[in-house]
């Protein structure tokens, strides 16, 4: 679960992370209004989760409540526009208002979770305020990382011997173990998996704080804290998820993709390799599916549905390794389920192993169903029949 | 011999009277498994359907029973308690099949109870054929015999050892490491087992996109297994690309785990990888008997 700018920096607060004074303003009208309460200069910040705002013009200035409300209005009328990042581009449905900083110098520190260590990774350089990737093209060697030991957890050295060893300007030094303490109490308390500040600015009046947050909780460890079910209602799902979660299934078991073969797995590799021989075979991929465990009429019939209203299936490829499920189970479930749909018909190849498994591609057969014994037929039937 | 796991293994089901639990619990000992009891709090005493104790404590299990391997069956925000419950009492080798466990749990976890050989969470388990399962793996499509397997990913698994079997290749151990960012078993600490294992002629690799493991693999195999017919197979090649936030992961592993860089890395290290997974069973036949 990604947060928006405005939800990161509250967890920021919370954990003690010094951040700009701000107000998230779901309107221009309340932009006025709180810009109207607090004569100042104003920034005014899109939220979304994409990057790249600066470039798409999505964030404004404002000295006065009319500059306000038209910049809200400016940044609010169309959405942010597609990059590398999210091909689909992103509405905008709020901003956040902000405190202007003088700022003196910019860096970048965040934590993650290194799966080669096993151990949470403190990440410092002194290049803040530009995309991460490009700064680590032109300056690799101005990261310094800090791998923890869980058993000891977060100490001020860590944040003393990065700031160090990444050379920060003296003005950062002091405040910034107690920065870094905050994130990785953020960290832990909320089970992030990226709590990242970029940049970290350095105020010409000596100030340390985070201008930006990004931050992204671990979905399964969002029943440890309740009170983040709200903001999940609220963060944007894109075309793909918002489909896969009507049907029932986990929002990332589900993504389309231009070409005529649709194709349904169990267990996300073996969907993943489905995809693949379809692409062997000398097909296009419509969409990856992992229908998960329990392969039953209800959520068959979910996930046909899924393809061929949602997808330019022109055949739908089915591929389930039965393994302790029965054929013959799955088959009637299959049949039952293209019975009772109102969707329309396309050709269904079904590749099925398990026990029973021949019983079982005789009840697809004669229920007119193209029943296949290995996922290389499977593949190549379908891709036959989608041309 | 085979790794981690023979007849011998005394098992023990956390969270044995479960409706998963139990199920999979008459599986095992049907294909052979020695599991020995299990523990669900408050049922202590009482048996199982199977005829097995049950107990209230971890301890209390191993007490009575000498249990050696624990396999975890219980709900996802239990599964870090019952690994360290299970460090605690003496516990050094499970299997948590667990889906869903938070990520900081188990780093905690793999971070605290050093000398514990943990498989998964969120994997199939493992077996040996012909002597032991522990897992929710389907016995009947595996066969005694001398190669290795270990996989990220649990239907595949499945798909390439019905293939292998097919083939006559039989299989000595086949892991199911689990696709969490956070696991306990890696792909180089399977290899490092199959290395010293006599009944291990041969191996199979079956990765995945995403993280580097495979790039570490391919590196252990370049020093360490130079002489051993090995085969790799890359699953979600034309994969839906993630949305990431940030990149600083991406960043500490130095890579982007991508399929390009995982195969790369395999055929530098003399491991040639499978464009499908029918194609496996050929491609080990022809180096094991390139061997002999």
């Amino acid at each position: 679960m990604n947060l928006m700018e405005y939800q990161g920096k509250e967890l920021f607060r919370r954990s003690g992370i010094p951040v700009p004074r701000s107000q998230h303003c779901n309107t221009p009208d309340e932009v006025a209004a709180f810009i109207e309460k607090n004569p100042g200069k104003w920034v005014i910040k899109a939220q979304v989760l994409m990057g790249g705002r600066g470039k798409a013009g999505k964030i404004k200035f404002a000295s006065t409540s009319e500059e306000g409300r038209k910049a809200a209005v400016e940044i609010m009328a169309t959405p942010m526009p597609p990059n590398r990042q999210n091909p689909d581009g992103e509405p905008i449905h709020s901003v956040l208002v902000e405190e202007t900083l003088d700022v003196a110098l910019e860096s970048y520190c965040a934590i993650s979770v290194d799966r080669t260590t096993k151990k949470p990774a403190i990440i410092v350089t002194r290049f803040g305020g530009m995309d991460v990737e490009e700064v680590h093209e032109k300056h690799p060697e101005s990261f310094h990382t800090f791998f923890v030991d869980t058993a000891i957890g977060y100490s001020p050295f860590i944040g003393r011997e990065l700031a160090f060893k990444a050379d920060l300007d003296a003005g950062f030094r002091k405040q910034f173990p107690a920065i870094v303490a905050g994130m990785y109490n953020l960290f832990f308390t909320y089970g992030a998996t990226l709590v990242e500040i970029n940049p970290l600015i350095l105020t010409k009046d000596g100030r340390v704080i985070a201008a930006d947050a990004k931050v992204s909780l671990d979905d399964d460890a969002v029943f440890r804290h309740p009170e983040f079910k709200e903001w999940q209602k609220t963060l944007p799902l894109d075309a793909d998820e918002t489909l896969a979660a009507q049907a029932g299934l986990g929002i990332r078991n589900f993504r389309t993709f231009p070409g005529t073969v649709g194709t349904m797995a169990n267990g996300a590799g073996l969907a993943m390799a489905t995809m693949d021989a379809v692409k062997n075979a000398g097909g296009e991929i419509a969409n990856f599916l992992d229908v998960g465990g329990g392969a039953n009429a209800q959520r068959v019939r979910n996930c046909y549905e899924l393809v061929v209203n949602h997808t330019g299936a022109k055949v739908f490829f089915i591929n389930i390794f039965g393994g302790i499920t029965r054929g013959d189970e799955v088959a009637k479930g299959i049949v039952e389920a293209l019975n009772t749909t109102k969707a329309r018909k396309i050709p269904l190849v079904i590749r099925l192993t398990g026990t029973n498994e021949a019983e079982g591609r005789r009840i697809l057969k004669d229920a007119g169903m193209t029943p296949v014994e290995t996922m290389d037929e499977g593949a190549a039937r379908a891709v036959e029949l989608a041309r | 011999m085979s790794i981690y796991l023979d007849k011998n293994s005394k098992v023990f089901v956390q969270g044995i009277t479960g409706a998963e639990g139990s199920y999979h619990t008459g599986r095992m000992l049907a294909y052979g498994t020695n599991v020995v009891g299990g523990v669900t709090p408050g049922k202590g005493g009482q048996k199982t359907e199977h005829g097995l104790p049950v107990f209230n404590t971890v301890e209390e299990c191993v007490a009575a029973t000498g249990a050696t391997h624990q396999c975890i069956f219980v709900p996802p925000a239990g599964a870090a308690d019952a690994l360290f419950e299970a460090y605690e009492a003496g516990i050094r080798f499970s299997v948590c099949i667990t889906e869903g466990v938070p990520v900081h749990d188990m780093l905690r976890v793999v971070g605290t109870t050093p000398g514990m050989r943990i498989i998964g969470p969120n994997c199939p388990g493992l077996i040996s054929p012909g002597k032991s399962s522990v897992g929710i793996m389907p016995g009947h499509i595996f066969k005694e015999g001398n190669v290795g397997l270990i996989s990220r990913s649990g239907t595949l698994t499945y798909e390439v050892v019905d293939g292998l079997t097919r083939a006559g290749l039989g299989q000595s151990t086949c892991v199911g490491i689990g696709g969490d960012p956070i696991i306990g078993t890696t792909f180089v600490d399977c290899l490092r087992e199959f290395k010293n294992d006599s009944q291990t002629q041969a191996i199979v690799i079956c990765g995945e996109i995403g993280g580097s493991d495979e790039e570490d693999a391919a590196a252990f195999v370049k020093e360490h297994l130079a002489g051993m017919p090995i085969v790799a197979f890359i699953g979600g090649r034309n994969a839906p690309p993630g949305k990431s936030l940030g990149h600083a992961g991406a960043i500490i592993s130095g890579a982007f785990g991508t399929p390009q860089s995982k195969i790369a890395a395999f055929v530098a290290a003399g491991v040639p990888v499978a464009d499908r997974p029918s194609q496996i069973p050929a491609m080990l036949a022809e180096r094991m008997a390139a061997v002999v």
